[in-house]
């Protein structure tokens, strides 16, 4: 078995994509994202990786320099966060309509204004909608297993589609963990070499990217969401595949001590490690009935299996890192309660916004919002979403 | 090096590389332009082009004009496509993974708003990163896709969708050409020229040398457009003529910083020539235009300066 490395989570994500043999990586430097791709472009001057690294002047052309590679036929990586993420949102739209499957790690932070380097959710719920296939980690080794298998799912001839692993800034893209690395040999036999659908070729001629009458536009969205949404099972599959190689096995989402809990808590990323604590604590000091459901997946949503994880709760908390501004409630909180919406039995569904722009949230925050969960499904109150730990 | 002075109608390539039936209007230079470009360029290039005229009305799916490679990605970012086409056939060639191990030429191309305005960010990176391509812009010195509107492209006096003369403003455009052919020149790149389908053999020959140079070329290709320029379809190629031999729009290339004129002119004809056929121009009195005939003089002057400089130097 490989042996345990402590390393910074940047550093580990930035050798996966290496093991992985990227062609080619464009990228613009942005805080939390920066160690990524400084250690990158350092493998690529030490020649440890074989790759084109092309210094952009923006993220705007990052993301377009990533389309000109993919459709040239590389295995491409990219990672931003934040304002580099919505100066992309444009080009981020066009890549799954093009088919190309770019990786891309966004270094989670919140959006200006207020400018704010650290960490919350509003950037890749800005890009919710634009066709990514969007993957949350928890921890390092997550992060570095993930950037490994996003490969093999994204250049799925099944899928074809652009992913982006989404790691908390600072909190897990700046912390030393320990992490398992893969030997190359067994990456190499996991991870086979990118082979293009199509590609831009001057011996095969196609045309990419061309106009959309209104005779042609609405079927081509909806094979894109078609495809999207079947992408999921490629996701499992790929998942399974890699927890029966290396021992480490993924959902798309997964429960912690969730079974016949009365009230269950819904999170994503890497504050799931301290909601698990809570969950710790609420179960072994204080003997109640509350689990913890994360979602790993979050495009496309995985509605069946959320559906599975929640059934039989009586009240399930969401927490929400970004607001999603008019709306009814936290992005997350919106999703899952379409899901339930007209479920049989599905519990009561309470929406929380908190850690926004790097605020902690604390084992002490997670069990005040399972109480104010609890009393507000007692009293079934009519809500949008609470914030918790705001000073009004 | 071939010989790159061969261009002669009988030895123009007969084959084409951008099929008949588009969707361009009557008289329009910039397919004519593209058409020769694609003539020269052959087979083996890949091209990235921006949205604009030039990409509607050649990909309306499931109809596609290009019978070589082409990407269209969005308006401003050509440059930065064709940066990562660039890239990555030059890695999977070293790797031994592209299909095809011929040279292959890789071309963006732009309309001037794609260009000059919204794409400046993206051809200057691209530029100063040094990758082998060849750009193009089509300058019809305005936006003409969506409606004839200004750009930075369009010249003083012209009136366009949002530089209208009027009675409160007489003018039109008030602002000059910006002068993207020295923007490009100042990332001492290895080849700029301008260059006009109106002079089909210069453009040819112009787009040759590009391609082979090896590093970034810019060409700056001026594409009479009748629709946006109002005028007949049928004087397209002649407006592009008379820009040429009014000092309108120079022939001339920069190779290696070093400036020289491709076609000249014992006589110069007025400027008059050149706007009284357009109804861009129409509005423009005789003052205006002598403006104008001053502010030509004076930019010719100033390249005429540059070559002058060159060949002292190359002396
Ligand atoms: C980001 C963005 N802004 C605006 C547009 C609308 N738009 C499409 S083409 C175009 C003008 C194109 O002008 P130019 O580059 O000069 O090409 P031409 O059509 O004149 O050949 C504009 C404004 C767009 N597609 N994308
Ligand atoms: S509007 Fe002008 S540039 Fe566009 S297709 Fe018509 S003639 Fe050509
Ligand atoms: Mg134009």
């Amino acid at each position: 078995m490989a042996k345990r490395v402590g390393i910074e989570v940047s550093l580990a994500i930035s050798e996966a994509v290496k093991q992985a043999k990227v062609d080619a990586i464009a990228a613009y430097p942005i805080t939390p994202q920066t160690h990524i791709v400084e250690h990158l472009s350092e493998l690529v001057a030490d020649a440890e990786l074989d790759a084109a690294f092309i210094p952009v002047e923006s993220e705007h052309s990052a993301m377009s320099v990533c389309a000109g590679t993919a459709a040239a036929g590389a295995r491409t990586y990219t990672a931003t966060s934040s304002q580099g993420l919505a100066l992309m949102n444009e080009i981020l739209y066009i890549i799954p309509a093009l088919r190309l499957p770019i990786v891309m790690t966004i270094a989670n932070r919140a959006l200006s204004g207020p400018i704010s380097i650290w960490n919350d959710h509003s950037d890749i719920m800005g890009a919710r909608d634009t066709g990514w296939i969007a993957i949350f980690a928890e921890n390092g080794q997550e992060a570095y297993d993930l950037t490994l298998q996003s490969f093999k799912i994204a250049e799925d001839h099944r899928v074809l589609l652009p992913i982006s692993v989404n790691i908390d800034g600072f909190t897990l893209s700046h912390v030393i963990e320990p992490h398992e690395f893969i030997d190359q040999q067994e990456v190499d036999a996991f991870l086979p070499e990118y082979k293009p659908a199509v590609q831009l070729n001057p011996d095969q001629p196609v045309s990419m990217g061309m106009v959309g009458i209104p005779e042609v536009y609405a079927e081509a969205k909806k094979c894109q969401d078609e495809v999207l949404k079947n992408s999921e099972a490629v996701v499992k599959e790929v998942f399974r595949e890699f927890g029966e190689k290396f021992g480490r096995h993924y959902q798309v989402v997964e429960s912690y001590r969730a079974e016949g809990a009365e009230t269950l808590l819904l999170t994503m990323g890497s504050v799931s490690e301290t909601a698990m604590e809570a969950i710790d604590r609420l179960q072994d000091v204080e003997k109640r009935s509350v689990g913890l459901v994360r979602l790993r997946l979050w495009r496309p949503f995985p509605s069946a299996d959320l559906l599975k994880a929640v059934t039989g709760c009586k009240t399930l908390a969401v927490l929400d890192r970004a607001v999603s501004f008019g709306s009814p409630g936290g992005p997350v909180a919106s999703e899952v309660r379409s899901t339930l919406y007209g479920v049989d039995g599905a519990p009561y569904i309470a929406s929380f916004i908190a850690g926004l722009g790097g605020r902690d949230i604390t084992i002490a925050d997670f069990i005040s919002i399972v109480d104010q969960a609890e009393s507000m499904a007692e009293s079934n109150e009519n809500h949008q979403y609470k914030m918790i730990g705001v000073r009004e | 090096m071939e010989n790159l002075n061969v261009f002669a109608a009988k030895l123009a390539p007969q084959q084409e590389f951008l099929a008949g039936g588009h969707r361009a209007c009557q008289g329009c230079a910039e397919l004519l332009a593209v058409r020769l470009v694609a003539k020269t360029l052959g087979h083996d290039y890949i091209i990235a082009n921006a949205t604009g005229c030039l990409e509607i009305v050649t990909s309306s799916y499931p109809h596609s004009a290009w019978k070589v490679p082409w990407i269209h990605v969005a308006f401003e970012n050509a440059a930065a496509v064709a940066s990562g086409v660039e890239a990555a056939v030059k890695v999977l060639q070293r790797k031994g993974r592209y299909p095809v191990d011929r040279k292959i030429t890789i071309v963006a191309q732009a309309g001037d708003g794609g260009t000059v305005d919204i794409g400046l960010q993206a051809l200057s990176g691209a530029l100063e990163r040094g990758h082998d391509m060849i750009y193009i812009c089509y300058d019809n010195e305005a936006y003409m896709n969506t409606g004839i509107q200004r750009s930075s492209s369009t010249p003083y006096g012209a009136t366009t969708t949002t530089s209208p003369a009027g009675k409160a403003d007489p003018l039109g455009q008030h602002t000059m050409k910006k002068n993207i052919v020295e923007i490009a020149a100042a990332h001492n790149i290895p080849y700029v020229a301008t260059a006009s389908p109106s002079y089909p053999f210069d453009l040819m020959n112009k787009v040759k040398k590009a391609a082979e140079t090896p590093g970034p070329a810019y060409i700056h290709c001026f594409v009479p457009c009748p629709t946006g320029w109002r005028m007949a379809p049928n004087l397209a190629v002649s407006i592009g003529r008379i820009a040429v031999e009014s000092k309108v729009f120079p022939l001339y290339e920069i190779e290696n910083g070093e400036y020289r004129m491709t076609v000249t002119h014992k006589k110069h004809r007025p400027v008059i020539d050149y706007l009284k056929p357009q109804g861009r121009f129409r509005h423009l009195n005789e003052a205006q235009i002598n403006q104008i005939q001053e502010q030509v003089d004076k930019s010719y002057e100033r390249l005429l300066k540059k070559v002058k400089m060159s060949e002292l130097e190359l002396d």
